[in-house]
């Protein structure tokens, strides 16, 4: 089983949230995720300052297998992304968690993060997918 | 054989063969070159030495031949590659296309002078017609993927004619090639996303919820990329419709069901057809194709020109002069002419019951392979349905239990002789590999491929290293595809070789 941090939040399609303390919300991909798509090669940042609805495509990661949308969690305006990738895309593999985010938004409904699954939940997700 | 593969590898470039000291005197030019440029405005004279290699007739036969020789086609092994019907092409297609009348024949020859080849052209309409079940076919689109263009900007025109414009979305289920949605986009349409259900037909109730005055169409693979025929496709066609949307059909599947089924008869508005997989082309080298397009009666005043008509005994070319609303030309002329042709040989030669049993032997020989799959120990991703023309299995449990994945497998595949079948499409199945024997492998070449299989499955078990280092008797070993795709690096530039 592959490593799902407690404090973060979830999605079905297997982004990852962390709420940070000014209320920003972190997004990357799991490491279940990095994991079945394998070596990255690419990754396309969405624009700061772009809207996003929840569940909207706003980014795409390219690995050697395919190339994946990455969905907005919440709906939200990007703040940041991280422009790291964009040399050294395979830090989503390295450490997904950290090095590897993807983009940070402001969301528009605070607690829209409530919504998403906690680690519990994605663990029996994942769980499920493998059987 | 480690040392032969390395003499293997070693073999130069073109350029890197030449020797700038060969000097060809029978092919200089018998003037004064120098004198000559002179005349000549300065802007236009070459400024650095032309890039040529420098050899001789022999060196480059030579080359070439060998370069041949390292082809690994369906001409020379299996090639169950899934989704691409990699199937036997008759020499006759090929050899009756290039009769001197076909492959002399100018372009833009006066229609009464080209009534041989526009007369087989009729033809293969119709017989596309007949076999898709649909009201016309135009042949001009020069690859699937045109077709595909063509199709949804069929589509698009339609909605447009009718001042539609709310429709800004198509649906692609998530198991569709990847062109699906590139097309879409292409012609400006929103893409929606369809879910699979666990049995691989696609989730009813996911489709109602995304469908209404927005949808501008569906585009669907059946039988689907998963191997399995969509059951509700009726259900479906009346779904769409009913909200006024309409339903592509991509043919690249169309193997599975030739002479069987029609996808007009399913409720399809639009379809292409990949003549260079189904119908007799040798494929899978990025071209030449030919992506014809079929309609429903709807869609029939949009399709693209030319098309060849019959009147009075004489066929002439049907253009935008008459059809008013066509999307127009996609090509210079009237398609890829070779192809087409070697379609309309293709089709000739079987016949309406022959072209049945295309179906029938692809269908047996996936359902055949599939069976000794399951018998020899392999998870079959969708057991419970019977295989179309294709199948997949998963080698999840190899990956798990001894760090063999499904691109381990492939590689050492090559070593069998067996070029190995698609791994990783469709994304759904976890380390998948998609089967498609076709109709025209035997079964002892059937027998050989599992047995192959086998013996790999035993070297997993027993040392898992043997396959993760695999292959070891091509030209190239395993490739590093990481560092291929981040550092892509394709030209070759003089100061290399010195």
């Amino acid at each position: 089983m592959s490593d799902i941090p407690q404090e973060l939040k979830y999605t079905k399609s297997h982004e990852w949230v962390r709420v940070e303390e000014d209320g920003t919300l972190t997004v990357g991909i799991t490491e279940h995720a990095q994991g079945l798509l394998g070596d990255m090669v690419f990754v396309e940042l969405p624009e700061v300052g772009e809207s996003y609805e929840a569940g909207q495509d706003c980014a795409v990661v390219e690995s050697v297998k395919a190339a994946s949308d990455i969905y907005c969690p919440v709906e939200g305006e990007v703040v940041e992304v991280n422009e790291e990738l964009e040399d050294a895309p395979e830090q989503i593999n390295v450490n997904a968690y950290h090095e590897g985010w993807i983009f940070r938004i402001n969301p528009s409904n605070p607690d829209d993060v409530d919504n998403l699954m906690n680690a519990d939940d994605y663990t029996a997700l994942v769980e499920a997918e493998e059987h | 054989m480690t040392q032969l593969n390395e003499a293997v590898i070693e073999d130069k470039l073109i350029f890197e063969a030449s020797d700038f000291t060969r000097k060809s005197s029978s092919l200089a030019p018998d003037i004064d070159v120098d004198t000559v440029a002179k005349s000549l405005p300065e802007h236009l004279l070459r400024k650095s030495d032309l890039q040529l290699p420098q050899v001789g007739e022999l060196q480059v036969v030579r080359h070439y031949t060998s370069l041949s020789q390292k082809n690994f086609s369906i001409d020379t092994h299996f090639y169950p590659l899934g989704s691409c019907t990699m199937k036997y092409n008759p020499r006759a297609c090929n050899t009756l296309a290039q009769l001197p009348g076909f492959a002399g024949r100018h372009p833009m020859a006066h229609s009464s002078m080209s009534q041989g080849i526009m007369s087989c052209l009729y033809d293969l309409q119709n017989m596309l017609m007949e076999a898709t079940g649909m009201k016309q076919v135009s042949l001009t689109p020069m690859a699937g993927a045109q077709g595909e263009f063509a199709g949804v900007a069929m589509i698009r025109a339609y909605h447009d004619h009718n001042k539609d414009d709310a429709r800004t979305e198509i649906i692609v289920p998530d198991a569709a090639h990847g062109t699906n949605p590139a097309t879409a986009v292409m012609c400006g349409y929103k893409v929606k996303e369809l879910s699979t259900n666990d049995q691989g037909d696609v989730d009813i109730e996911a489709l109602k919820a995304m469908i209404g005055p927005q949808t501008a169409g569906i585009m669907l693979t059946n039988p689907s990329t998963l191997g399995v025929f969509e059951r509700k496709i009726k259900q479906i066609a009346d779904m769409i419709h009913e909200v006024g949307g309409l339903l592509y059909y991509d043919g690249a599947n169309l193997n599975a069901i030739l002479g069987k089924v029609k996808p007009g008869d399913m409720g399809f508005d639009v379809i292409h057809m990949n003549l260079h997989k189904t119908f007799s082309t040798p494929h899978g080298g990025g071209g030449p194709g030919a992506g014809p397009v079929g309609v429903s009666g709807r869609l029939q005043p949009f399709l693209p020109v030319p098309m060849v008509a019959l009147k009075d005994g004489q066929y002439y070319w049907l253009t935008e002069d008459e059809l008013s609303l066509s999307i127009g030309h996609l090509s210079a002329w009237m398609g890829n002419a070779g192809i087409l042709l070697r379609a309309y040989i293709y089709a000739l030669l079987l016949g309406r019951e022959g072209m049945q049993r295309v179906a029938e032997f692809a269908t047996l020989n996936a359902n055949y392979l599939l069976q000794r799959f399951a018998d020899a120990g392999f998870e079959i991703a969708f057991p419970e349905r019977r295989a179309s023309h294709e199948f997949i299995l998963t080698l999840r449990k190899e990956a798990k239990q001894y760090g063999t994945n499904a691109m381990d497998f492939a590689k050492r595949l090559l070593d069998y002789g067996f070029h190995a079948p698609t791994t990783y499409f469709p994304l759904l199945v976890p380390e998948c590999f998609l089967m498609e024997p076709t109709e025209t492998e035997a079964k002892t070449d059937l027998d050989g491929f599992v047995k192959a299989m086998e013996l790999i499955l035993e070297e997993a078990k027993e040392s898992p290293e043997v396959l993760k280092q695999a292959p070891y008797t091509l030209p190239v070993r395993r490739l590093d595809d990481v560092k291929a795709a981040r550092e892509l690096d394709l030209n070759y530039y003089q100061s290399h070789a010195e």
